[in-house]
Formats: structure tokens, sequence, C-alpha cells
């Protein structure tokens, strides 16, 4: 089994990072590369970019921990986990881990080079400025 | 109207594997006539011995770390410039076909532009870009991809499906079951990554790339000025070329390389007085990098296997230059022949057998980092053939591709117009040419940094994962062709060591910041 992590520091409230990866749904919105979520109950059902439907597991979606795990259970993995941590910095900023344990070796970092770059697509999202307010008080 | 451009890359090919280099393996009369009517190099040297840096670093005009790609499996920034944009900019219709490889094959999410052009067809206008433009991407115009095989999903790969479906199982399965690197033998020695490949010659890929670069030569107007990057896959691994084409070299007939010690206890002791990964890669003990197939141990390497993949490989090597000269027939029947520099060269070298090695890693030597490098002028600019023995760099092709051109070389790029002569590379200061290794796999870390200059190859390597930062490799190239003897740390040349030392880390680029991570093996 190997083992890839990526984190990066992004300059949002821990609540508000959260919000994104706590929701199982929402992967499409801050994840290059899955076109599709599905979300039933503790499966989830992602496709990729390329017509791949990947069914998962979800095993841990704690909001307290702010901690989400899941499983991959297609056949291009022999075992998967993967694990988001989001940290509060006390700052008003926060800390994000993305790991990918998975056999064989070479797809934990098919996968955790994927869940890295998606890291960075969030942060982009969430530290983009938001729309400035057009007088009439619609956006601009 | 000026210059056209036809910039000729194979994958993988070793400095002496063409007739004008001293090869007798292959036979290579078209480059070995480019050679003749221009400008050979002798000591031409990669700035990465890996494909994806190598080739950003045609692309660019910069170093690894100035670019990023630091190792296969980093995907050149979007952002990296692009002296084929360059050329665009300037007017030229500009086009690559064959191996691109600036972004990771490994992809089932799609993620990579290169890996999804060809679901959206090569543009036109009627038929253009997903966004509504007729290109370019990085200054391409036109893409058209493929890789050493029927897998993936590049435009090859999509071409044999739709034409050819019953040839997608000829070709050898280059990645195993767990996703690595196949270890799988074939032939009649056995050797990793040899194969019989049934495919008629003209479904190859070789033939492909030539038959689509002059289906786009043929599109353009005669009077349009034009950059073709025309890029072979071969004779990278794996070793299958067409069946038919066997016969031109029988593996019987083949002699041991020179840098192939047949005496297992002589490479065993050449390999104990080089850095320790040497000897912990040939004893499967450590493979360092993806590249390598987890599962072969090069201790198990025979006589009979170095010759059969010397023997495949001189065939694509033929395969190659033969469909060179076609595209050049191509060039010729446009009436374009004397206004067309060709620039033939390759990303790295093969190991190949020597010091009962094959394919490639962290091993700064020339089998790796001698290449074959040619520049046949346009006629019209009536240049002196010559033969250039200071050290040059892919770092330097984009520069020259601008002076053709007849435009400035853009700030960002770090190399200088390649030398017509050595009397012009002295002048101009062709003293030293840098190399770079960084891999980090699975805990294993290798940094490697390289100077080559004065007939020396001087190789410092940093804390690693097997190394404490103190070891290195130093070899005289004219007393030492097969780099066999390490003087690192020898007190006879101590104040040459230190001086080349000095000069390395004096001229070291800075590593982009933030550093581009790993996104996939490759």
């Amino acid at each position: 089994m190997a083992s890839v992590r990526r984190s990066l520091r992004i300059a949002r409230p821990a609540e508000e990072v959260w919000a994104r990866i706590g929701d199982p749904a929402d992967l499409p919105s801050w994840f290059p590369g899955i076109v599709d979520a599905q979300v039933d109950g503790s499966t989830r059902v992602i496709t990729t970019g390329i017509g791949i439907p990947m069914p998962e597991e979800i095993l841990t979606n704690d909001a307290l921990a702010r901690r989400f795990q899941y499983r991959l259970t297609a056949p291009i993995v022999a075992s998967h986990l993967g694990t988001i941590d989001v940290f509060d910095l006390g700052d008003g900023t926060s800390l994000v881990a993305y790991a990918t344990d998975a056999t064989p070796d070479p797809v934990a970092l098919i996968i955790g080079g994927a869940c890295g770059n998606a890291l960075h697509e969030l942060r982009r999202q969430l530290e983009a400025p938001a729309p400035a307010a057009a007088p009439n008080g619609g956006e601009a | 109207m000026g210059r056209k451009i036809l910039f000729v890359t194979t994958d993988q090919q070793r400095y002496d594997t063409l007739g004008c280099n001293g090869g007798t393996l292959a036979r290579t009369p078209v480059v070995d006539a480019l050679a003749a009517q221009g400008i050979r190099y002798e000591r031409a040297v990669p700035q990465s011995v890996v494909c994806m840096p190598s080739r950003s670093t045609m692309l660019t005009g910069q170093h690894p770390s100035t670019h990023g790609v630091w190792m296969n499996g980093v995907p050149l920034p979007v952002d990296a410039p692009s002296v084929a944009a360059r050329l665009h900019d300037h007017g030229y219709r500009t086009a690559l076909v064959g191996k691109a490889h600036f972004e990771p094959f490994m992809d089932p999410f799609g993620r990579f532009t290169e890996n999804r052009l060809s679901g959206s067809g090569s543009p036109t206008a009627d038929n253009p870009w997903a966004d509504g433009r007729i290109g370019p991407h990085r200054g391409f115009d036109h893409l058209e991809f493929a890789t050493h095989g029927a897998a993936g999903m590049l435009h090859y790969a999509r071409w044999l499906q739709q034409h050819h479906p019953e040839a997608i199982g000829m070709f050898y399965r280059t990645i195993d079951a767990a996703f690595n690197v196949n270890a799988e033998g074939g032939g009649a020695s056995g050797a990793p990554q040899v194969h019989d490949n049934p495919i008629p010659r003209d479904w190859y890929h070789t033939d492909w790339v030539a038959d689509r670069t002059i289906a786009w030569l043929d599109s353009l107007a005669v009077e349009d000025d034009w950059f073709c990057w025309m890029s072979f896959p071969d004779p990278h691994h794996p070793w299958d070329p067409p069946a038919s084409e066997l016969h031109r070299v029988d593996p019987a007939e083949v002699p041991l390389p020179a840098g192939y010690p047949s005496d297992r206890a002589e490479r065993e002791r050449l390999l104990d007085a080089k850095p320790r990964h040497w000897r912990q890669w040939y004893d499967g003990d450590l493979v360092a990098n993806y590249e390598a197939p987890k599962e072969w141990v090069p201790a198990t390497l025979t006589d009979a296997q170095v010759r059969e993949v010397n023997a495949r490989n001189a065939v694509e090597c033929e395969l190659i230059d033969e469909a060179l000269g076609r595209v050049l027939q191509a060039v010729a029947a446009r009436g374009w022949t004397d206004d067309v520099d060709v620039i033939f060269t390759t990303d790295h070298g093969e190991l190949q057998g020597d010091f009962g090695l094959l394919f490639k890693g962290p091993y700064h030597v020339d089998g790796l980092m001698r290449l074959p490098l040619v520049w046949r002028p346009a006629p019209s600019a009536a240049a002196t053939p010559a033969v250039v023995t200071h050290p040059v760099g892919l770092v330097d092709l984009a520069p020259t591709f601008c002076e053709i051109a007849g435009i400035e070389p853009a700030s960002w790029m770090e190399g200088q117009a390649l030398p017509a002569d050595d009397g012009d590379a002295a002048t101009r200061g062709f003293e030293r040419v840098l190399t770079e290794w960084d891999s980090e796999l699975f805990g294993v870390a290798v940094h490697l940094r390289t100077i080559t200059r004065d007939g020396w190859v001087c190789t410092a390597y940093q804390p690693g994962y097997v190394h404490d930062g103190t070891e290195g490799e130093l070899y005289d190239l004219a007393d030492d062709p097969l780099q066999r003897v390490n003087r690192w740390g020898d007190p006879a040349v101590a104040g040459i060591q230190r001086d080349l030392l000095a000069d390395l880390w004096d001229h070291q680029p800075a590593m982009r910041s933030p550093r581009p991570d790993v996104e996939a093996p490759v």
C-alpha cells in the first residue's frame, strides 16, 4: 500500500471550508476530473471526466472533527481509503489535508495527484473575491 | 516568406545509434545525409534524462527547475512559456504530431488537455476547439498525439480503434495489472519489454506519425511559414516493432555493446565504484523511479537479452529514418526544400546494456546523457557543414528556432541559439551544460545536479534516501569514454572537481516556487 498526502492552507474559516467538503454531492464543483456525484445514503457514485463511473462507500462524515473519509470500491483499486481533514488554524484560515492510501501503489499517486489538484481548485474558489454589490442591490 | 522548421524528435535514442555518429547496427542514411550537409553535435546533453522534463525544456527553452516539470508525472504548468506560441505569434503555422508528453498519460479523470484532445478531434474551421477557437494549445495550431502503443486516449489509439481495432491487442502491454511498468519478457531471449508485434508496418505509430505530418504539411499554402514538431515515440521501450521488419537486424549478429561488460564480476566491480544506488538497483534492492520496471532485476540480464534489445532498437531506428525520408520527399514535392531547416534529436538516451542495465534512471552517464543532434540549416542559408564538439543542450533549441525564424529569442529562454561550428561556440561561450534529476517516489528521494564542461562530467548527489550529500561522480570523457572510472574524491583531480562544482552551483537555476506536485506516475 502506498500513501500520498497533499495539503494546503486556505485563507477562509474552517467551517466555510468544511461546508464544501462535508457535502458529498458537491464534489464535482471543486474536483477537476469528476463531473458527477450521486449520493444515496452512505454510497456515492462519481463519474470521471472520461465517463468512468466509480462507486464509493462513505465511511466518515464528521462535522465536529471536520473529517471526511471514503473508500473507492471500483476495480481500479485493490484497496483504498481517502481522508480529508480540515484544521482550524485559529486565525480565520484553515489547513486542509487530503490523504490517499491505496493498493496498488501507482494508483495512490494517480488518485492522490488528482486530489492535490482538487485542493488547489477548492482554494481558488474559496479565496476568489466575492462579486461586488451593484448600487441597486443586485450583482455587478 | 521565411525559413520553415521541421523539428524531428525521437524518444530515448542513444547517440551511437546513428551511422553519422559511428553506429553500425541501424542504417540511417537519411539522418546521415542531413548531418553531412549540416551541423552534427558531438556533445548534446539533455537537461533531464526522462521524458516530461526534457520535452518541456525543448518547448520552453528552460531548465526543469525553471519550467517546474522536475520529474515525469509533473504537468507542465498551463502558464509555462512556449516557443511554438512565439513562432505562432510571428505568423508561423505550428503543429506537433506524435508524442508530446507535457502532461501525464495516466489520467482516468480526463484532467489533462492532451488526453482530452483526441475526443474533440483536430481543430478546423468546421470543427474548432471546444472553446470555439482554432488553436492554439501551448502555441500549436494543430496537435495529433501518439505514444508507444494503442492504449490510452490519444489520436493514434483512437485511429487504431476506428480503423484497425484488431491491432489494439497486438502491442506489448506497457503497464502491468498493478499499474507498474511491465517487466514481462518476450522475444527469443525473454528480455523485458521485448515483444513480437504482428502489426502491419503501415499501421505502426512510426509510419502514422509520418503520414499525419505529411497530411498537415499538405494542408498548408505554399507561401506559409511553418514549424512542425514531428515526434516519434520510438525507439523508447517497449521494443515491439512490426514483426515483419525484424529480419533487418539478426540478434545473433549483434556485437555486445562496448558499455556492457559481459563478465558479471567486472560489471559488479564497476557498479560498486559508483554511488550505492547503482548497485542497489542492479540487485533489485532499490527502484528509485517509476520508469524502471519494478519487478525486473537488472542482475538477471543476459548477453542474449542485450543483443535482442539492441537489435530491435536498431530496427526501430531504421523505421524512423525511412519515415523521415518520406516526409522530406513530401517537403520536396511542395518545393520547400531550400527553405526548410531540419533539426533531429531526442529527449534522452537509453542505457541499453551499459553497466548491465536497461531503461533509464538517476544515472548521468553517456548512455542517457549523450544525445544525437543534427541541424541541417535551410540550403538557402548556405551554411558550411561542421562538427561541433563544444557541449550544447536541449535548452538551446528554442532560441535556435527563433533565430531560424528571424525573431529575437524571448527573455524567458535560458539557452542560446546552437553554434554553427566550434569557433562560433567558443566565441559565444558554449562552455557548460547542466542536467538535473529529482525523483521522489513513495519515500525514495534521489537528487542529482550535473555539469558537463571541459571534457568532464561531474555529478553532485544531494541528500536523499540513500545519499548523504557527500557522494558524486566525476568522469574524464576523453580518457574514460565509457565512464568506468569514477574520479570523485581522487586527489589527483581535486582541483578539477572543486572548479566544476563551483561552476555547477554558480549556474544552478532556482527551483520554481511553489514547486509543482507530481500528479501521476507518468
